[in-house]
């Protein structure tokens, strides 16, 4: 009960649909918007696909392939998940710990060209 | 027994938005996360840290390829299938992503008409949903199976190249597949006792005694979208870079 209680008091975005009598449920949006969704990660998926099957090289295909990723990503995330909806209270609390795994990125690509270069010099003059 | 969980706050003041938001809805020792179930709250902070699990696995991928010495397997063309006369470039995981992409719009969908309370198209699309779950694992088997057997493709070794491609696709991809399986399990639970009407009835659940209700349709959504969210960059950062 108290739930329903918070869902009206904060007022959802999308109206009610089908309920009627103004009672709005959980996340309602109009079905519409989903498939609008899935039409576009279908053509985010076929366009990460062609890079590949046009071999694009370089850092226009990682970009191209990066882009794509996260595209369909925020789609799913923002619209599939109902992020959009969500207070920011639960958006930051979700979405702001993995920004972190960036600086292990970071430490891991430092670390790996490391050992690249380690492997370099051992493999040349090694016995 | 008493039930002591979610006592009614009481609260009738419209809640502030934006930043004041986040500090109004963290302080003073409240519920932090107003408008979601607990059980929402709660997958989501399971799919944070598995977010974490997946993003250690795709490190330690980053840092096995950058730090190899010998050139990486080129994934499109181990991963690519023979159809009509010609070798089409990693259509096998095309085909999968699209399935994937397809089983988290009818997801999607079941979880709309569940709040509709549309008992019968809800199961219906959750069993969709399952199907396609069960098409991608079955595909990855298939892909597993060609791997291992008749490319000789082992966790420590294969014959294009790096060694470390096999221990990278393995325990990524399987850990990615398990997930699926279990995301099945995990639809065909949901669906029965939609099916049965447990959250119409608000049947108390067999372990937790708690109301049943459609939000578990959403949560059991929450973690189907995860799968493919994981997809979407394995897909890309394994099979695309």
């Amino acid at each position: 009960m108290a739930q329903v209680q918070a869902q009206e008091e904060v007022g959802l975005a999308a109206p009610a649909e089908a309920g009627g009598k103004g009672h709005v449920e959980g996340q309602q949006h109009p079905i519409g918007i989903y498939l609008q969704i899935w039409g576009w990660l279908f053509v985010l998926s076929t366009a990460s696909y062609l890079v590949d099957y046009f071999n694009v090289e370089g850092y226009l295909r990682w970009s191209l392939i990066l882009i794509f990723m996260l595209l369909k990503a925020g789609l799913i995330v923002a619209v599939f998940m109902h992020m959009l909806w969500e207070r920011l209270a639960l958006i930051y609390a979700i979405l702001v710990p993995p920004l972190l795994v960036l600086v292990f990125v970071v430490i891991g690509a430092l670390e790996g060209d490391h050992t690249f270069l380690t492997r370099l010099i051992f493999f040349q003059t090694g016995p | 027994m008493a039930q002591t969980a979610l006592t009614d706050s009481g609260e009738l003041l419209k809640r502030p938005d934006g930043l004041q938001g986040i500090v109004a809805d963290w302080s003073s020792d409240q519920r932090a996360f107003k408008n979601v179930p607990w059980g929402k709250a709660m997958m989501w902070i399971f799919l944070l840290s598995d977010t974490f699990i997946f993003s250690c696995f795709l490190l330690s991928y980053m840092t096995v390829r950058m730090s190899t010495t010998v050139p990486w397997p080129d994934p499109s063309q181990i991963f690519a299938l023979h159809i009509g006369g010609q070798d089409m470039p990693l259509i096998l995981i095309a085909i999968m992503t699209f399935i994937l992409i397809s089983s988290s719009g009818t997801m999607a969908m079941a979880v709309n008409f569940g709040y509709r309370r549309d008992r019968r198209k809800t199961a219906a699309l959750l069993l969709v949903t399952a199907a396609f779950g069960a098409t991608f694992v079955g595909m990855q088997a298939f892909e597993w199976t060609k791997l291992i057997v008749e490319e000789g493709v082992r966790p420590w070794s294969n014959p294009f190249g790096a060694a470390q491609f096999g221990s990278a696709f393995f325990m990524i991809t399987g850990f990615h597949g398990t997930h699926v399986t279990f995301g099945v399990i995990f639809l065909l639970a949901v669906a029965r006792k939609v099916w049965r009407g447990d959250y119409d009835h608000a049947r108390p659940g067999f372990f937790t005694s708690r109301k049943s209700h459609y939000e578990a349709v959403e949560i059991m959504g929450l973690y189907w979208h995860f799968v493919d969210l994981v997809w979407v960059f394995i897909f890309a950062l394994f099979y695309l870079w």
